[in-house]
């Protein structure tokens, strides 16, 4: 699935939320995991804080209660495609849809001092790119008041103000993975008879675990 | 060279390593839910491909399901349309692609993390893995067990085999013998508080020490589950006697494959002379009952204690503290033991297995619960663990307090089946996070253990166990 393509170069308006251990179900509550697609996200991001009233699934931003206190709901971050935040982003539950959330929104980069495991993730299927920052660089940005930001995929460094650059440290292959868009079902199955070889030779040493089939 | 537990598992299941110097591992087990697992069927459905090995996969609805169910309950009675199209779809799932499913009319149905070691499927020294954070509850079993994400489901389903890169390792000691009323939650709850939720972030924590060699399974698990609360996406234990005879009271094995399992089971530990990239001893003779204040885990204390004062903190905490407390409508000054309950929920793959519910039981036989309780529920984890509990007569003493005795599913823990707070409504929950809007939008939740909820749902509010 190609979400950024092969752009190497990601400009945009960031948005910041000043808050530690963001978990997912604040990215995305539970309620809109009752979806079966992977699409259509985008009105349920951070729903908890961008809406006055409770949501429920299919219901969209045009019928709610707006929140214009937060950040999202306001110009121009209403466009933005970076987020800016402090430590443990995606903390939580497994859920995919919160990536799914913040790319059907149109985030494309979000910065953070560290991030959830599992949440990390599941940004490289997505083309989601997460950027970790020290927590000092972070506060420096968010003292900066950033407008626009310029993120290099090939260079790994985010600018912006005309002063500040930062460098960041991605692994290659999950960068490579966002740039061109790639399958991991596809790229693994290139390697079928490695895991048929594997599991013949677990079978006859281990058959207790396929003692059920 | 010395292998840690999770370096040993590792290694057993390590098939290659790819040029992107991840490496591919096989995956022995995976359990599937309603949630996280429709897109991932569609994805494999596109892509023309069937599962790689259909005996891995074991599939139960739990997320959506309601807990007032009865009997003759059938899908076509879930009173939610959108809930009822998710389960409904793990059923169509199951039937096109012929995988093993527990559905929501079976005696075996519960939390997907309840039934599978129950069921036996949970073995030691497997990989497995779920669309479900939790899912490093089974590394109680000596298991290298992680939550994934969807499109990681899709890969297990097509490939049998996971993409990822080695954690560090991580070691916890619990040493100690700990305090009438204290339980394994108290004590993971206690650890969460010491090193954060992104305290074990990158790492697989393995749990040791004289007090995890003294526990029982389910207690075992309840550590592990939360596990994934201090950032660790895995957690586990050491393969042990306790873990052996859990494993032939609960699995299908013949004699034969057990005797040759369990010589293999036998090696499931930490080499002495390991290396940790961390190590946390912690004597647990010292934590009292824990429960959390805040909105996230991290944010517990001792039950009788005072909770952090704005005036006292550092800029960048403050805000974290304003915030929680704002949401969680405590007020400056406040501790945990002046604040009122209005629900109570034992339940979740944390605390719905036997023991949890024979503990609760304890606390309540013979005394009510308090008329400012507006709702206690027990839901157990599975209809093994429930109809384990009738026939110990534990619903008797539930219902004759004034418990609401149900249906097994994940219920209370997060808002997505019809057992919610409402806004503002605090709660006493056994469950495992206590993000905002966790078990409904603007509802409060606080952790704890099933011991202390049970007190709870007694007296109105926490106290004094001893």
């Amino acid at each position: 699935m190609k979400v950024i393509g092969n752009e190497l170069q990601i400009k945009g308006i960031v948005a910041s939320i000043d808050r530690d251990n963001i978990d997912t179900d604040q990215i995305i509550p539970t309620e809109y995991l009752k979806s079966i697609k992977k699409f259509g996200f985008e009105d349920y991001l951070f729903d908890g804080w961008r809406y006055l009233d409770d949501g429920k699934l299919g219901i969209s931003k045009n019928e709610r209660k707006i929140n214009h206190e937060f950040v999202l709901n306001q110009e121009p971050f209403t466009q933005a495609n970076i987020l800016l935040t402090r430590d443990n982003f995606g903390c939580g539950s497994s859920r995919e849809h919160a990536v799914w959330a913040l790319r059907d929104f149109g985030i494309r980069v979000v910065i953070a001092s560290s991030f959830g495991d599992i949440f990390y993730n599941n940004c490289f299927k997505n083309g989601v790119l997460p950027v970790k920052l020290s927590k000092d660089q972070i506060e420096e940005i968010f003292k900066a008041e950033v407008g626009e930001m310029s993120v290099s995929l090939d260079s790994k460094k985010i600018e912006f103000n005309n002063t500040y650059q930062y460098e960041f440290e991605v692994e290659d292959n999950l960068l490579e993975r966002i740039v061109l868009g790639l399958d991991d079902v596809d790229m693994t199955l290139k390697y079928k008879n490695d895991i048929k070889l594997f599991e013949e030779l677990r079978k006859k040493e281990k058959p207790w675990i396929y003692a059920d089939e | 060279m010395p292998n840690t537990l999770y370096d040993k598992l590792w290694n057993e299941h390590h098939i290659k390593t790819l040029d992107s110097g991840e490496s591919l591992i096989y995956i022995d087990r995976q359990y599937l839910h309603e949630v996280t697992s429709p897109q991932a069927f569609e994805g494999l459905s596109k892509k023309g491909l069937l599962p790689w090995r259909l005996g891995a996969n074991i599939a139960t609805p739990d997320h959506n399901v309601p807990t007032e169910r009865g009997d003759s309950f059938t899908v076509e009675n879930i009173s939610d349309d959108i809930s009822k199209i998710q389960v409904v779809e793990l059923d169509k799932n199951c039937n096109k692609f012929g995988i093993k499913q527990f559905d929501i009319t079976s005696a075996n149905q519960g939390i997907v993390h309840v039934i599978g070691p129950e069921l036996g499927y949970t073995l030691p020294g497997m990989t497995i893995v779920c669309g479900d954070s939790h899912t490093s509850t089974h590394g109680a079993f000596g298991c290298l067990a992680m939550g994934i994400g969807t499109s990681e489901v899709e890969h297990v389903l097509a490939t049998q085999t996971l993409k990822v890169s080695k954690l560090l390792n991580m070691k916890v000691i619990f040493e100690g013998t700990p305090q009438r009323g204290v339980s394994s939650k108290d004590i993971v709850l206690f650890l969460i508080g010491e090193i954060g939720t992104a305290g074990g972030n990158g790492h697989a924590i393995e749990f040791s020490g004289s007090y995890i060699e003294s526990i029982s399974m389910e207690a075992r698990m309840t550590i592990c589950n939360m596990a994934i609360e201090a950032g660790a996406k895995v957690g586990l234990i050491a393969t042990d006697s306790t873990t052996i005879d859990y494993v032939k009271e609960h699995s299908p094995l013949s004699v034969d494959d057990l005797a040759l399992a369990q010589k293999h089971w036998n090696n499931l530990f930490s080499d002495k002379e390991a290396i940790f990239d961390k190590e946390i001893v912690i004597d647990i003779s010292q934590i009292k009952p824990q429960v959390t204040w805040g909105t996230s885990p991290e944010m517990v204390v001792d039950y009788d204690a005072g909770l952090p004062k704005l005036s006292m903190q550092t800029e960048a905490n403050k805000k974290n503290i304003e915030l929680a407390k704002n949401y969680m409508g405590i007020k400056e000054g406040e501790k945990l033991t002046d604040l009122e309950f209005d629900r109570v929920f034992i339940g979740s793959c944390t605390n719905s297995r036997i023991e949890d519910l024979r503990e609760a039981a304890s606390v309540i036989k013979g005394r009510i619960v308090s008329e400012k309780i507006t709702e206690a529920i027990v839901v157990p984890g599975s209809g093994m663990v429930k109809a384990q509990a009738e026939a110990e007569g534990l619903d008797k003493i539930f219902k004759d307090a004034g418990f609401i005795w149900r249906d097994p599913g994940c219920s209370m823990c997060l808002g997505m089946n019809p057992d919610q707070l409402k806004p503002y409504e605090r709660c006493a929950s056994t469950s495992n996070r206590n993000f905002e809007g966790r078990q409904g939008n603007l509802g409060r939740t606080h952790l704890m253990s099933p011991v202390m909820a049970a007190y709870t749902a007694i007296n109105g509010v926490i106290g004094d166990l001893s």
